[in-house]
């Protein structure tokens, strides 16, 4: 044998320390220690849903609101119109610009998933201050007709109006997606077979859409399920409003966990309702290569009427709403008439921007971490583990949120049984703890999924390079993974703080006394008619919403590229 | 040289569920070999990479490197303390970090002066010094694997596994990047295990070749061995082509359908049904073109170049093949006569097994 360049190695590895002792615990099926931390976010992210559950079990005699049937019905006629709204809104306005072209009509397809930035509770009371009966738009018709003609628009048909416009885009996106992609070959399959345009679509391809139009529809039911600002000024009293009305007016645990149950009823029968729809239909057709379905040429009044109906929709939920604001803002801005608000716009500013970073980086260090951890192996159940962690998205606000609660009392409870006074204190002084855990388990999912889409596009090989050479799961994480998966971080962070500061229901739900944010000003002003006010916030709001909308129109973009033969 | 071998596997078991992919595997590398494993797909030579690498950890058996114990029923040691070398197929170099950081990776904990030494050194060795600035993805695919190796071998490790390494290259580049990386292997005497599946990669560049199937080694032995004297069945079809006739063995007399084919000296009291294993190279036919019975007559002609491949089929209806030299080529339906090279000992097989003596009568 013959040494050259290599004096023999070094015998590093010959003593036998307390380094051994730690060897001998260590598991190929993964790492114990990066492991348990996955089960732990696990455990941290379920802790509310259970405890919500459990209390709701464990409770005496049901103790619910007279009026929970009431509620109950509320609630599902509430589901059912702005399904079948969005359903409408987003099947139709997707075919529109799939099957056709028409003036605009290349700006339109990505412009229509804008009102994703308009929050609910936005567009709400902006409709209200123009269409109810004291607006602008009822008093002009007044002038005209004569003093009878006044009708609210603080009912259910007008929440469902406000929500499908805000809501209807989760529907386009899934079916233009699936319209784009899974279509082509089959849609060509049925003309050759003699089907008309019309024929091919209502027979052909919505049936190949329906799995995705249920996936978007399920979103928007969770949205609905969610929201309790919106529908307050509407005066509809669904479950959720119900849970937030009982733990504020009473602060009684009991009967504000039975209701959050029933709103989970509602979530699961929502996604129970997504599988059925589902069905064992599993579309995916990709990589067929048809030429698909060419857009076919609209011309004169058709075409307007086309363009006109995407502007309408547009208009109303998007563009006419955010003009309205800048013009109450700038007058605001104009005159010298005390604000309401004072210095506080300042101060939840800055309570809002706080707050979203945290949770932002809270969320996104925890999914660096347990993809980091699923790369040093563990097994199937590690890998249900972090899956587990995903589903807070898919929960209501009202449920983390009195969930929250529920773990918090549990913990001061714990800790007082064992010696510790007063426990956390957490829940007695209120304090921001609460709404970050509850931001933490609702926007782990959408963190978890940008930063794991980006270890994914690492290959296993990097990692175990990097293991054989020497680099330990620390330095591994730091040197190796972290800069490997930093796209992914990027977007979460984006994602994650805008979410956050959008975020109205637990906050209000969790904050401590006196403690605002820019939605919660909104949401108040906008609750006693302090429309120009509330205009400003309302607008930061919009604009920053906006920002993974653009994210998002790359998408868009990029599968319209990908559809043109 | 009774130095401590630089790898040893025993009995070492490893199954994911049902399936096995590793059962009672021994394996001894002396310090400074060259192993090739090879199997079919699925045959558990990955795996045995995985467990040497530390990225498995074995149901049973024991794995000691460089004398240290790394796996047995109480210890595990951890990829990153085993002092394993991994190059991949991939490469797998870290695309954020250039050339010189990739190779300084391994280097961690070492003093700064230590390690730009370290990495002049064998980037010299794979002769990429002049690349140490480049970032992976403005480098070839064979320099990629260069490099890859460089980093492997940085931190001087016990011994260097290689998964399939040439196989993302293409076939003009392959056989250079080859025979520098063997060549480097060989320059620094580094105790390496190749894992191939291409047959003629195995016995080019192993000191010795391990065959694998099913998670079992059938053989481990040097590629002339391995070739000439296969130990199985399995060995003499996967390594190289082999056909087998029935045959008998009587008073040391070798005879099967196309005559006697030797004699099997040792073998002078022995009256038993065997095997014979021909290679297409150890065939020899000679035209009979004015035969005219139902005897042997080729039935396919390949041509490849320096060599023309016959395949011919017996009275019996079994077909034998035989490589003839680029001017020789009998047209299909030709009557041959088949024999074999003359100095040839063919291997016989009792079931599936090599037999090199008698069985006993039973």
């Amino acid at each position: 044998m013959t040494q050259t360049a290599f004096p023999p190695p070094p015998t590093r590895l010959s003593a036998r320390g307390p380094a051994q002792a730690r060897i001998r615990r260590a598991s190929s099926r993964g790492r114990p220690g990066w492991s348990a931390f996955v089960v732990l976010v696990a455990v941290l992210v379920a802790a509310p849903v259970l405890g919500v559950l459990i209390d709701a079990g464990t409770g005496q005699a049901p103790d619910l609101p007279r009026n929970v049937g009431d509620m109950v019905l509320t609630t599902l006629l509430l589901m059912g119109g702005v399904g079948l709204g969005t359903l409408v809104l987003g099947v139709g306005l997707a075919w529109l610009v799939t099957a056709h072209t028409f003036p605009l009509r290349n700006v339109l397809v990505w412009l229509l998933v804008l009102p994703l930035a308009m929050p609910a509770y936005i567009l709400g009371f902006v409709f209200l201050s123009t269409l109810d009966a004291a607006g602008p738009v009822q008093s002009a018709v007044r002038g005209v007709v004569g003093d009878g003609f006044a009708f609210s628009l603080a009912t259910l048909p007008g929440c469902v109006v406000v929500m499908s416009l805000t809501l209807y885009p989760y529907v386009y996106l899934m079916a233009r997606a699936a319209f784009v992609e899974q279509a082509p070959t089959t849609y060509d399959a049925a003309r050759t077979l003699g089907a008309g345009r019309a024929r091919a679509f209502f027979r052909v391809l919505l049936p190949l859409a329906r799995p995705s139009v249920a996936a978007g529809l399920a979103l928007v039911m969770m949205e609905v399920l969610t929201d309790f600002a919106t529908v307050q000024y509407f005066n509809v009293q669904t479950v959720s409003v119900g849970v937030y009305l009982v733990w504020k007016g009473s602060f009684d645990f009991a009967s504000a966990a039975q209701l959050a149950s029933l709103v989970m009823l509602f979530a699961v029968a929502v996604l129970a309702g997504e599988r059925l729809m589902r069905g064992r239909s599993r579309f995916t057709q990709k990589g067929g290569r048809g030429s698909g379905l060419r857009p076919a040429p609209l011309t004169g009044a058709r075409a307007w009427l086309a363009t006109g109906v995407c502007l309408l929709a547009l208009g109303a939920s998007f563009f006419v709403p955010v003009l309205r604001l800048g013009a109450w803002a700038v007058e605001r801005a104009a005159s010298d008439r005390p604000s309401a608000l004072g210095g506080q716009f300042g101060e939840a500013f800055v309570n809002s921007v706080v707050v979203a970073v945290i949770a932002s980086l809270t969320c996104v260090t925890l999914a660096l971490v347990m993809g980091h951890a699923l790369r040093l192996g563990g097994g199937r159940s590690i890998r249900a583990a972090a899956q587990l962690t995903t589903f807070g998205y898919a929960v209501p606000g009202a449920v983390i949120g009195i969930g929250t609660l529920l773990t918090f009392a549990w913990a001061d409870r714990t800790l007082e049984a064992v010696g510790v006074p007063g426990g956390t204190g957490l829940l007695v002084t209120g304090s921001v703890l609460g709404i970050l855990y509850a931001y933490a388990v609702r926007f782990l999912g959408p963190a978890y999924q940008a930063v794991d889409a980006a270890y994914a596009s690492v290959p296993t090989t990097i990692t175990q390079s990097a293991l054989s050479l020497g680099a330990g799961p620390v330095r591994l994480l730091g040197r190796v993974h972290a800069p490997l998966v930093r796209s992914g971080v990027a977007v979460a962070l984006v994602l994650v703080a805008i979410d956050a500061i959008k975020e109205l229901p637990l906050v209000l739900l969790l904050r401590p006394f006196g403690f605002t944010t820019v939605s919660v000003s909104v949401y108040q002003l906008a609750k006693e008619n302090l429309w120009d006010q509330a205009a400003l916030p309302a607008l930061v709001i919009v604009a920053l919403a906006m920002v993974p909308v653009f994210l998002l129109f790359r998408q868009v973009r990029h599968g319209d590229r990908g559809s043109r033969p | 040289m009774t130095a401590t071998p630089a790898l040893v596997l025993e009995g070492v078991s490893k199954s994911y569920g049902a399936v096995p992919a590793a059962c009672d595997v021994d394996l001894v590398v002396p310090s400074g070999e060259l192993v090739t494993l090879i199997g079919p797909s699925g045959c558990g030579k990955s795996t045995a990479l995985r467990l040497i690498a530390g990225l498995e950890r074995p149901d049973r058996g024991e794995i000691r490197i460089a004398g240290q114990t790394v796996a047995d029923g109480r210890t595990f040691v951890p990829p990153e303390r085993r002092r394993v070398g991994l190059v991949f197929q991939d490469h797998a170099l870290f695309p954020h970090l250039s050339v010189r950081r990739n190779v300084e990776f391994g280097l961690h904990g070492q003093p700064r002066a230590d390690r730009a030494a370290r990495v002049t050194q064998v980037l010299d060795l794979v002769r990429l010094g002049h690349l140490a600035d480049r970032y992976p993805h403005e480098l070839s695919g064979g320099e990629q694997q260069r490099v890859a190796l460089a980093r492997a071998l940085a931190p001087r490790p016990a011994v260097v596994l290689l998964d399939e390494p040439f196989s993302s290259l293409d076939e003009n580049l392959r056989a250079q990047v080859r025979a520098e990386l063997v060549g480097v292997l060989r320059e620094t005497g580094t105790t390496a295990v190749f894992v191939t599946h291409d047959q003629t990669e195995a016995l080019s560049i192993g000191d010795r070749v391990v065959v694998m199937t099913s998670g079992r080694i059938e053989q481990a032995d040097t590629p002339s061995r391995v070739f000439e004297q296969p130990a199985t069945r399995f060995v003499a079809s996967f390594m190289g082509d082999a056909d087998f006739l029935r045959a008998h063995v009587h008073r040391a007399l070798l005879t099967c359908e196309i005559g006697v084919v030797s004699t099997v000296p040792g073998w002078a009291d022995a009256e038993t049904d065997v095997d014979v294993v021909l290679r297409p190279h150890e065939v020899a036919l000679t035209a009979e073109p004015d035969r005219s019975d139902d005897g042997p007559a080729v039935v396919a002609v390949e041509y490849h170049g320096a060599f023309v491949l016959h395949t011919v089929r017996l009275g019996s209806g079994q077909t034998v093949r035989s490589w003839q030299p680029h001017s020789v080529r009998h047209p299909v339906g030709t009557p041959v006569r088949v024999s074999v090279v003359p100095g040839v000992t063919p291997t016989l097989l009792v079931g599936d097994t090599a037999v090199s003596s008698p069985p006993p009568r039973g």
